[in-house]
């Protein structure tokens, strides 16, 4: 798709199509975040809960990449990987709720969204620490000798951590195909970038591993696919490993206990990176040069609003599990 | 039956797995070019080829993390540590990663693997290198904790561990590897995980142990012996699941115990053989419960102050003669 799209002229139809897909996919995201917001503050969903608001050009415009034996893995602020990966919304909904129909039957909740079936292996909470289970798939791939590839997002705080060393510096020497996806969103919880890291611009770290590196517009879907399809190829042909650099911000604070604005960061600040929200700029795009009709905007708005309510009274009306699961799933059951 | 080394014996069980399971590998420092650190994986380079063992920068964190992310897709990692020692800079992957994926994915994705190596005290190796580790990991629900003492069980439970669906702790006795002892060659000859052994019967106390601390009982029950006093020698094998039935048939047959370990009193392996013992047969007791333990200090290095920490048969034997009485 990259051609037809990097120059002024009209899209072609089937890219048109697929970009239409993208902007449906980014507004269930962010409408579905929404809503999970406020069945925060209405005490139905509990603990910590991380919304990707802002960001959702990075998870469409990877994921939808991937075939279906890759895999996809990430960390706690995954609901949108989740559903880009196609997990139900009513599944994660119920997940977040703590229902027995979620994803992880309610054991899980907001950090820990698995779904198996689909290679989407988790949702997980300790920063950095799923970059090394990343390699591990890749690592099975290559011990198989599968062509499959592996999908690992991580927030750029997670690059200062030993864990993104360590398992860079192994994928690198060992050809892992993996896709390393450094959401940066510019603050950890509440450090900027640059009182955290050395060095500024993520990607070049890639240079000690041995692979190559890329910054990405993450607020621009296209370019973010694209970039992601040379990142893919690479890893499929031969190994070789990428640590895309995906620059992004998030309209909402850290977790739902975080201001949105006001001790570490500025609204002035928040405000301007919402200039370029991210499903305005590809609704733009196929205004302009896709035959998008604002008719058609509002049906998939309405379209993704109702998907949403049936996910939350999905959520809302499932049981909740059986005092028995309690003690299910530590061991595997007796043969 | 032939007679191996625990090294031997390990390396046996490596070996037969390898070749029943492709899916089966090797991972970790040394393991491949140079042998092992301890040369348990002495010859598998030459037979299983690169792909299979594989040999990793000092990385801990990292090559464990690869090996629970290859396990939750299907292939049966194990994991060498150089020491357990080490293995605290790979803990958040054994804990937050191995033992609770099962739970937090609602049962959909399982961890087989095995980490493997030498715990405990050798020779002075000072504080850094002389720790015995089991009591920490047989803390966490999702895991399962062996450490045989001979070398038939190392072969048997090591098989076992790696043909189980959920992630294994497997500590080996670093002073343990030349230990020599009877193995069946029967390759599909298990050590059940979760089974206690009796390594020596008797009548008048239980001494409870495992791993190392075998060897340290079985020579106070000599001693003891020589006294008309019978120990039985009671092996757990496993931490977790501990044998609580092995424990209190025992434990209910002598009414009198003392517990064994390598590591530190507090919170140890004994602190919950202990409560098993008073919370299910208290009535059966004829004396409260003993425990020999490192003294509850980082290990020193000179050598009379290392032998002072570390548990011994007279020390043992000193228990003994408290919990019967005798003095």
């Amino acid at each position: 798709m990259t051609a037809t799209v990097s120059r002024g002229r009209k899209l072609d139809a089937e890219t048109a199509g697929r970009l239409r897909g993208f902007l449906r996919q980014m507004m269930l995201i962010r409408h579905f975040e929404e809503r999970v917001g406020e069945a925060y503050s209405l005490g139905l969903i509990g603990g910590f809960c991380h919304l990707y608001i802002g960001q959702e050009a990075v998870a469409i415009g990877t994921i939808p990449a991937l075939r279906d034996d890759d895999y996809v893995i990430s960390a706690y602020r995954e609901h949108g990987h989740a559903l880009a990966r196609g997990v139900p919304p009513r599944s994660v909904m119920a997940e977040l709720f703590g229902k027995a129909t979620g994803s992880s039957h309610g054991k899980g909740g907001s950090m820990h969204i698995f779904d198996a079936g689909r290679h989407f292996l988790g949702g997980h909470g300790i920063v950095g620490s799923h970059i090394a289970l990343a390699a591990g798939h890749a690592f099975a791939s290559k011990y198989r000798g599968q062509d499959s590839i592996t999908l690992c997002f991580f927030g750029e705080a997670a690059v200062n951590i030993g864990a993104f060393h360590e398992t860079l510096n192994m994928a690198g020497l060992w050809k892992l195909p993996v896709v390393f996806v450094c959401e940066n969103n510019f603050y950890g919880m509440g450090t900027a970038l640059h009182r955290a890291s050395a060095v500024e611009n993520l990607h070049q770290r890639a240079a000690s591993y041995g692979m190559p590196g890329e910054a990405v517009d993450g607020q621009d879907v296209v370019a973010v696919r694209e970039a992601m399809d040379r990142a893919a190829a690479r890893a499929r042909a031969d190994g070789t490993p990428t640590l895309l650099e995906i620059r992004t911000y998030r309209y909402v604070g850290h977790s739902m206990s975080d201001a949105v604005h006001g001790t570490y960061r500025t609204k002035e600040e928040v405000e301007e990176h919402k200039r370029r929200d991210p499903i305005r700029l590809l609704a733009e795009l196929l205004k302009e040069r896709g035959g998008l009709e604002e008719t058609e905007v509002d049906e998939m708005e309405a379209a993704v609003k109702a998907e949403v309510q049936d996910a939350w009274d999905f959520a809302e009306s499932s049981p909740d599990p059986d005092p028995s699961a309690l003690f299910t799933d530590v061991y595997a059951p007796e043969a | 039956m032939a007679v191996l080394t625990y090294r031997d014996a390990l390396n046996q069980a490596l070996r037969e797995e390898m070749q029943r399971d492709d899916r089966v590998f090797l991972m970790g420092e040394e393991v491949a070019e140079y042998n092992g650190a301890y040369k348990v994986s002495r010859g598998l380079l030459d037979e299983f080829g690169p792909r299979r063992v594989v040999d990793t920068p000092i990385a801990e964190l990292g090559f464990a993390g690869i090996g629970v992310g290859a396990a939750m897709v299907g292939l049966r990692p194990v994991i060498e540590m150089m020491t357990w020692n080490f293995a605290l800079l790979a803990i958040d992957q054994i804990v937050n990663s191995a033992a609770k994926m099962r739970y937090m994915s609602g049962g959909q994705v399982g961890v087989p693997i095995v980490f493997r190596g030498p715990g405990g005290a050798a020779l002075q190796l000072a504080a850094q290198h002389s720790q015995a580790f089991e009591s920490w990991y047989a803390h966490i629900p999702g895991l399962k904790v062996v450490a045989p003492a001979t070398p038939a069980d190392a072969k048997g439970l090591l098989k076992s561990a790696i043909r189980d669906e959920d992630p294994v702790v497997f500590v080996e006795g670093e002073m343990l590897y030349n230990l020599k002892g009877e193995v069946p060659e029967d390759g599909d000859l298990l050590v059940p995980i979760g089974r206690a052994d009796v390594k020596r019967a008797g009548g008048d106390l239980t001494l409870v142990c495992h791993s190392k601390s075998v060897a340290v009982a079985l020579k106070a029950a000599e001693q003891l012996a020589a006294d008309g006093v019978q120990a039985e020698v009671l092996d757990l094998r496993s931490i977790r699941p501990l044998d609580q039935a092995a424990l209190l048939a025992s434990v209910a047959k002598t009414h009198r115990c003392v517990v064994v370990e390598e590591g530190w009193a507090f919170a140890g392996v004994g602190a919950q053989v202990v409560d098993t013992i008073q919370r299910e047969i208290f009535d059966e007791l004829d004396a409260p419960v003993l425990r020999v333990t490192q003294a509850d200090v980082p290990m020193p290095y000179n050598k009379h102050l290392e032998k002072a920490a570390k548990a011994d048969p007279a020390k043992v034997v000193a228990a003994a003669r408290r919990v019967l009485y005798l003095e």
